[in-house]
C-alpha cells in the first residue's frame, strides 16, 4: 500500500503523531543551549529549564541539586510522554512503541548481571535501570548464575525471549561473556525490529530501515573498535554484525579483519555516508567518533520529521529526547565539576 | 469625544479607550523595591522590558528571584503536607505578623527542616510499625499453617497406623515403612515465611518453581485488608507465605528471590509456645509504638495548623516578592549603579497616583533623593485600555475576541451592549423561553459573590462569565417574545382582546378568511388570532423579513457613521470624504432606499411588490412602474439614486490612493526643512524612525484600496442579505417550539392517560430544555456574534492593538489559579 497511507493513517495514527509533533516542537533550542551552556550554578540550570517544557518535573526539587536528579527528572518526563502515547495507540503503532524500548530492557538486563557479577546491591543497580526497560522481574536476574538460568528463569516472559537463541550457553558469566550476550542480543533485536518495520511497510519501511541501518552499521563499527585487541576471534566478531544495514555483507568482512583504528577508517570510507563522519576526525582518533555518530544520528531523525503519515516520527522522537537528556546531563556535569571550557565537547545540538 | 469630563453625565470611557502615555521613572535604587511595590498595589502601569535580550539568570536580581522560587518550592511543600493530613489552609488572616522576605525566609526555612525531621521520625517509626504488623500477620497465618499441617498430619499418621494395625493390602506402600521407620534419612526441611504483593505472588511462585526445579512447597493465605508496606509507606494487598525447601544453594536463591520481589521475610518458630510468646511480644510492642506515633501525629498536627494559619498570607508575600523582582529584572541599571530607569505605559489620568505611590515610596524608605517621573514621546502605538466593570466587561469581550482596538479608535463595544442581546432576541423571541433565561442568570447574579470564590466547571465558567449578556438578551428576548405573541408557541392576549372575531361560525377551520375586523387594532405585537390560521406563516415571515433588513440597514449604517467619528478623531480627512461620504451614499441609495420603501409599504398599506421594484430598478430604471408605484416621482427619484450608487464606486476607489501619494510626496519634501524649534534629539529621532516605517508604496496602497472597494460594495449586498438570518432563525425558532408544543404535549393529552401525559410531558421539557433553551440559545449567539463581528465591525473596526496588561497585584491571583 505504498503511497496510500495518507488515505488511511489519520484512523489511528494522526491523533499521536500530531501529539509527537506537539512534543517534538518542546525540544530545546539553539537558545536555550547558548543560555544553558552559560550558566554558572546547577540552580541556574534549574532556572532556565523551568522556563522550559520541564519546569513542572523540576519545580519541587530542594535547592542543593545533583546532575542525577535532573537528569531522573529529565527521564521522568519522557517517559510520561511515552506512556501517554502507548495508552492511546493502537495495534501496530503499540507494537512498533514497545520495540522502542527493547534496547533500553537489553542494557537493564546487561546492567544487572554485571552489577550481580561484580556483587553490587540489587536495588542500587535497579535505581541506576533506565525507567523505560523495566519489567516485572528485572530485580530476579540477580538469581542466575549462567545464560541457560538467566533465560530460563527470567527473561522467558519478557519480550526479550526470542533474542536469547542464539546466545544460551552453559557458560559461567564473565564480563566478556556479558558483552557477548548484550551485543548478539542487540544484533537479534535490531535485526527483529528490522523486520517489523519492512512488515509495516510505506514511508514507515522506508524511514524506520535507514534508520536502523544506521544504528546497525553505528554498532559495527562500535564492535570492531572495542574488540580490537580482546581475544575475541575475527568469526566471533563477524558473528556479531547485524545482518543489514549499508555495511552488510562486505563492509563487515572488511571489519572483521580489522586491528586498528586506521583500519576501520580505511574499510568504511568506502561508504559515502561514512566518509564525511570519518572525514571529521584526525587520523589515530576515535574518542570524537561517538559525537560524531550522534550528529549524523540527529541529521537523521530530524529528517523523519520532514514527512508524513509514518511512525518513524515516534522513534526519531524518543531517540531525540533521549539525547536532549544526555545533552542536559553533559552541561550539567560540566558545571557541576566547573570544566565550562569541555562544556561543547559532548553537546550534540537538535534542530 | 475623547474628553473625559468626570462629571455629573458619564464619560465616553467606553467609546475611546483611555489616552495613554509612556513614561520614564528613575528611581534610586534604595526605594526601588518599595516603588515596585506600590505601583503593583495600584496597578496602572505595565512596565516595558528593556533587558529583553538577557537571559533571565543574567539579569540583576535573579538571586532573589530564585530565592522567591525556594520559598514557593517550600510552600508548596507545606501545603502538600497540609493536605495530606487534611488540614485546609485557613482563610487570610488579618494580623501581618512578617513582611521581611528575609524573616520569611528564615523562618519557612526552620519550619521546613522541623517539619522534614518530624516526617523522617514518623516515617521509621510507622515503619517499625508497619513491620511489626507484618510480623503478626505472619505469625497469625503462617501459624494457622502449621497447626493444619499438624493436624492433618496426625491425621495422616493415624490413619497410617490404623492401616498398619489392619492387614496388610496390596496398596500399602514398600517402602513406606522403610521411611517412617528410619529417621536418619529424614532430610531438614528448611522454610521461609513473610509477605509478598498479591500481584506479584503468581509470578514469585514460577519464578519460585523455576529456580529450584520444583523442589519447593509454597503456602500462600490471603491477608484481607491491604497492609501498609514498610518501605514504600503505601497500601498494597499482600500474601503470607511459606516457603519449604532444603538445602543450603536453594536458601540463597529462594532469598535472593525474595529480595528481588520485595518480599519481606519474618522469622517464625515453629514452637507453639514460642508463637504465642512472639505474638504476645509483638502486639505489646504495636500498641506501644502506637502510643509513640500518636504523639508524634499530634505535634505535626500543631506544627501544621500553625503554617496553616499564616499560609495564604506567606503564599501572597512570596507571590508578591516574586513578581516585584521579576518586574525590577525588567528595569534598566543606571552606569552608576545607583539607580534604575523603568519605561513604561500608564493611563494620563494615572500621572497624580503614580506620582505620589513613588513620593510615598521614596518617603517610607528614607531615601534622599525622590524618584524622578516623567512623559517621553514616542510614535510608539499605545496599548489599548478600557476601564470596564462587572457589567460591561462580558460584552467587551466578545470584541476583544475578534481584536483587540487600535488605540482610541470607536469601541463597537459601547453599541454591543444594546445590539448585541437585541439581535440575539429578534432570533430568540418567545418571553416563555426568555423567563427560563433570565431565571437561570438571576440565579447567578444573585449567588454572584459565593459563585465568584468558588471554582467552576469550564462549561459553567463561560455561562457565569456571561451572566450580564445572558441577562440582556433574556429581558429582550421577553420583548420580542411579547411582539411575536409566542409563549412556548402558545398566543395569549395580553394587551386587548383580538382585533378580529369570526363573522360565522363556520370560521373555525384555520383560515383567516372567516374573520372579520371587530375592534381596534391589536395595541402591541402580532395579533393572537393569527396564530394557527393558514396565513400565519406567510404573514410573520414577510414581517420578519422586512423587520430583518431595517434592522441590518440601520446597524451598517452606525457602523458607516463609526467610520466617520473614527475619521474626525483621528484628523483624516481623506477618509471622511473619499471613504465614508460614498459608502453612506452607496448603501443608502440601495438599501437605505430599500427601506424607505418598506416603511411606506407598511405606513400605506399598498400592495406593491418590493422585489419587483429593486430588480427593475437596475434592469431598466426607465419602464414605467405601473402598480408598483409607492409614491409619486418615484421612477426620478430612482434614477437618481441608480446614478448616485454608480458614482459613488469610483469615487470610493480612485482619489485616495492618489491623494495619499501627493501626500506623501509633499511630506517628503518637508522633512528636508529644518526641524521645529523642539531641541530634544528623542522628538527628531522619533521623526527620524516613523520615516523608516512609512515606506510608501502605490501599487500596494492602489491595490489595498480596490479590495477595500470591491469589499464594500459586494458586501453592500451580501452583508443586507445575511441579515435575513434573523428571520430564518426566528422562523426556525417558533417553528420548532411549536412543534413540540403541538405534536408532544397536545399528542399526549389528547390520550386522556396519566402515564401518557406525564412521559408527553417530561419529553416536553426535555426537548425544550435541551434544543430550545440550550441549543437555539447557542446557535442564536452564534449568530448575532457574527453579525456583530462581521457585519457590523467590518464597516470600521481595525481591531489591531494590544491591550493593557498592567503590572498589578490583583491580577496575580488569576494567574496562579
Amino acid at each position: 500500500m505504498y503511497g496510500f497511507e495518507a488515505l488511511t493513517f489519520n484512523i489511528h495514527g494522526g491523533y499521536l503523531e500530531a501529539i509527537v509533533r506537539g512534543y517534538r516542537s518542546g525540544l530545546l533550542t539553539a537558545a536555550d543551549y547558548n543560555n544553558l551552556c552559560q550558566c554558572e550554578t546547577l540552580d541556574d540550570i534549574k532556572m532556565h529549564l523551568s522556563a522550559t517544557e520541564y519546569g513542572p518535573y523540576l519545580q519541587n526539587e530542594p535547592s542543593p541539586l545533583h546532575t542525577t536528579t535532573i537528569v531522573e527528572k529529565c527521564t521522568l518526563k519522557l517517559v510520561d510522554e511515552y506512556k501517554h502515547m502507548l495508552t492511546q495507540a493502537t495495534e501496530p503503532l503499540s507494537t512498533f512503541l514497545e520495540y522502542i524500548t527493547y534496547g533500553h530492557m537489553i542494557d537493564n538486563v546487561v546492567l544487572i548481571v554485571t552489577g550481580t557479577l561484580h556483587e553490587r546491591d540489587v536495588q542500587e543497580l535497579l535505581e541506576k535501570c533506565h525507567p523505560l526497560g523495566m519489567f516485572d522481574s528485572i530485580a530476579t536476574l540477580a538469581v542466575a548464575q549462567n545464560m541457560r538460568e538467566l533465560y530460563r528463569l527470567v527473561l522467558v516472559d519478557t519480550p526479550l525471549a526470542p533474542y536469547f537463541s542464539e546466545c544460551i550457553t552453559s557458560e559461567d558469566l564473565d564480563d566478556m561473556n556479558i558483552e557477548i550476550m548484550r551485543n548478539t542480543l542487540y544484533k537479534a533485536y535490531l535485526e527483529d525490529f528490522y523486520r517489523f518495520c519492512q512488515k509495516l511497510g510505506g514511508a514507515t519501511a522506508e524511514i524506520m530501515c535507514d534508520l536502523l541501518a544506521f544504528e546497525a552499521d553505528r554498532r559495527a563499527v562500535n564492535i570492531t573498535i572495542n574488540s580490537i585487541g580482546t581475544e575475541l576471534t575475527r568469526d566471533d566478531r563477524r558473528k556479531l554484525y547485524s545482518n543489514f544495514g549499508l555495511l552488510y555483507p562486505y563492509g563487515h568482512e572488511e571489519l572483521a579483519v580489522c586491528e586498528d583504528i586506521d583500519q576501520v577508517r580505511g574499510a568504511m570510507e568506502k561508504y559515502p555516508p561514512y566518509q564525511s563522519i570519518f572525514s571529521k576526525l584526525s587520523y589515530g582518533e576515535s574518542q570524537m567518533l561517538d559525537k560524531a555518530f550522534y550528529e549524523e544520528e540527529v541529521k537523521r531523525l530530524c529528517l523523519a520529521f520532514e514527512q508524513q503519515f509514518h511512525y518513524a516520527v515516534f522513534f526519531a522522537y524518543m531517540r531525540l529526547r533521549e539525547q536532549e537528556i544526555r545533552n542536559l546531563m553533559w552541561i550539567s556535569e560540566c558545571v557541576a565539576q566547573n570544566q565550562k571550557a569541555r562544556v561543547h565537547d559532548s553537546v550534540v545540538f537538535i534542530f | 469625544m475623547g474628553e473625559s469630563g468626570r462629571g455629573c453625565c458619564p464619560p465616553m470611557d467606553l467609546m475611546r479607550s483611555e489616552p495613554m502615555q509612556l513614561v520614564q521613572l528613575i528611581i534610586p535604587i534604595e526605594s526601588a523595591h518599595l516603588a515596585v511595590s506600590y505601583l503593583g498595589d495600584l496597578g496602572l502601569i505595565q512596565f516595558k522590558d528593556l533587558n529583553a535580550e538577557k537571559s533571565p539568570f543574567q539579569r540583576t536580581y535573579a538571586i532573589q528571584i530564585k530565592r522567591c522560587g525556594e520559598m514557593a518550592r517550600k510552600l508548596r511543600f507545606f501545603r502538600d503536607q497540609m493536605s495530606k493530613a487534611g488540614l485546609p489552609p485557613a482563610a487570610r488572616s488579618v494580623t501581618p505578623s512578617l513582611t521581611s522576605l528575609d524573616d520569611l525566609e528564615v523562618k519557612l526555612g526552620d519550619l521546613e527542616a522541623e517539619l522534614v525531621e518530624i516526617n523522617a521520625n514518623s516515617e521509621k517509626l510507622q515503619r517499625s510499625y508497619n513491620e511489626l504488623v507484618e510480623y503478626k500477620l505472619v505469625l497469625e497465618k503462617a501459624g494457622e499453617f502449621f497447626y493444619s499441617a499438624r493436624s492433618s498430619a496426625e491425621a495422616h499418621q493415624r490413619e497410617y497406623a490404623s492401616n498398619l494395625s489392619g492387614e496388610e493390602s496390596l496398596e500399602t506402600p514398600l517402602l513406606s515403612e522403610q521411611a517412617a521407620m528410619d529417621p536418619s534419612k529424614q532430610v531438614k526441611l528448611g522454610f521461609i515465611t513473610g509477605l509478598v504483593p498479591r500481584d506479584k505472588s503468581m509470578a514469585f511462585e514460577r519464578i519460585l518453581f523455576r529456580a529450584t526445579r520444583g523442589n519447593v512447597l509454597l503456602k500462600q493465605a490471603v491477608v484481607d485488608e491491604p497492609v501498609i508496606d514498610p518501605v514504600s509507606g503505601e497500601k498494597v494487598e499482600k500474601n503470607v507465605f511459606v516457603v519449604f525447601f532444603s538445602g543450603e544453594r536453594a536458601k540463597n536463591k529462594i532469598l535472593k528471590i525474595c529480595e528481588a520481589f520485595g518480599a519481606n521475610r519474618y522469622a517464625f518458630n515453629e514452637d507453639l509456645g514460642k508463637q504465642s510468646q512472639m505474638i504476645n511480644e509483638v502486639s505489646g510492642r504495636l500498641s506501644e509504638l502506637k502510643t509513640t506515633i500518636d504523639a508524634g501525629l499530634v505535634h505535626r498536627g500543631n506544627l501544621l495548623q500553625t503554617i496553616g494559619e499564616q499560609f495564604e498570607q506567606w503564599n501572597l508575600l512570596v507571590r508578591k516578592e516574586k513578581a516585584i523582582y521579576h518586574t525590577l529584572n525588567m528595569l534598566s541599571i543606571d552606569v552608576s549603579k545607583k539607580c534604575l530607569v523603568a519605561e513604561g505605559w500608564s493611563p494620563v489620568f494615572a500621572t497624580k497616583q503614580i506620582q505620589d505611590a513613588l513620593h510615598q515610596a521614596t518617603h517610607d524608605s528614607n531615601s534622599q533623593v525622590d524618584a524622578i517621573f516623567r512623559v517621553l514621546h514616542t510614535r510608539e502605538m499605545p496599548p489599548t485600555y478600557f476601564q470596564t466593570n462587572k457589567f460591561t466587561s462580558a460584552f467587551q469581550e466578545i470584541v476583544d475576541a475578534y481584536g483587540v482596538a487600535k488605540y482610541q479608535e470607536a469601541n463597537p463595544g459601547v453599541y454591543t451592549i444594546v445590539t448585541f442581546p437585541f439581535l440575539f432576541a429578534v432570533m430568540f423571541g418567545d418571553w416563555g423561553h426568555g423567563i427560563c433565561l433570565l431565571l437561570g442568570t438571576l440565579y447567578f447574579i444573585i449567588r454572584e459573590k459565593k459563585l465568584l470564590s468558588q471554582k467552576l466547571g469550564d462549561i459553567m465558567e463561560m455561562t457565569f462569565g456571561g451572566r450580564y449578556v445572558i441577562m440582556l438578551m433574556a429581558l429582550f428576548s421577553i420583548y420580542t417574545g411579547l411582539i411575536y405573541n409566542e409563549f412556548f408557541s402558545v398566543p395569549f392576549e395580553l394587551f386587548a382582546r383580538s382585533a378580529y372575531v369570526c363573522r360565522d361560525p363556520a370560521c373555525r377551520d384555520s383560515t383567516s378568511v372567516g374573520l372579520i375586523k371587530a375592534r381596534d387594532t391589536y395595541p402591541f405585537g402580532v395579533d393572537p388570532a393569527w396564530h394557527g390560521t393558514r396565513s400565519e406563516l406567510p404573514f410573520l415571515n414577510s414581517l420578519k423579513m422586512k423587520m430583518s433588513i431595517l434592522l441590518g440597514v440601520a446597524q451598517m449604517n452606525l457602523g458607516i457613521i463609526l467610520s466617520f467619528f473614527n475619521a474626525l478623531f483621528f484628523k483624516n480627512s481623506l477618509n471622511i470624504w473619499f471613504q465614508f461620504i460614498p459608502q453612506m451614499i452607496f448603501l443608502n441609495s440601495l438599501f437605505g432606499y430599500l427601506s424607505v420603501l418598506i416603511i411606506i409599504k407598511w405606513c400605506t398599506g399598498s400592495q406593491a411588490d418590493l422585489y419587483h421594484v429593486m430588480i427593475y430598478m437596475f434592469l431598466s430604471p426607465t419602464d414605467e412602474l405601473g402598480e408598483n408605484q409607492l409614491f409619486p416621482g418615484q421612477k426620478l427619484t430612482q434614477i437618481v439614486l441608480l446614478l448616485l450608487a454608480l458614482v459613488s464606486v469610483p469615487w470610493m476607489l480612485l482619489p485616495k490612493p492618489f491623494l495619499l501619494k501627493l501626500q506623501h510626496s509633499r511630506h517628503q519634501g518637508e522633512s528636508y526643512a529644518p526641524l521645529p524649534g523642539t531641541d530634544e534629539s528623542l522628538q527628531a529621532e522619533a521623526n527620524h524612525d516613523s520615516h523608516d516605517h512609512e515606506e510608501f508604496e502605490f501599487s500596494e496602497v492602489f491595490v489595498h484600496q480596490l479590495i477595500h472597494t470591491i469589499e464594500f460594495v459586494l458586501g453592500a449586498v451580501s452583508n443586507t442579505a445575511s441579515y435575513l438570518r434573523l428571520w430564518a432563525l426566528s422562523l426556525a425558532h417558533s417553528e420548532l417550539s411549536s412543534v413540540f408544543y403541538e405534536k408532544v404535549l397536545l399528542l399526549a393529552w389528547g390520550f386522556n392517560n396519566v402515564i401518557i401525559l406525564i412521559i408527553g410531558i417530561i419529553v416536553f421539557i426535555c426537548a425544550t430544555v435541551g434544543v430550545l433553551l440550550v441549543m437555539e440559545t447557542l446557535s442564536a449567539f452564534l449568530h448575532a456574534l457574527r453579525l456583530h463581528w462581521v457585519e457590523f465591525q467590518n464597516k470600521f473596526y481595525e481591531g489591531d492593538g494590544y491591550k493593557f496588561y498592567p503590572f498589578s497585584f490583583a491580577l496575580l491571583d488569576y494567574e496562579e489559579e
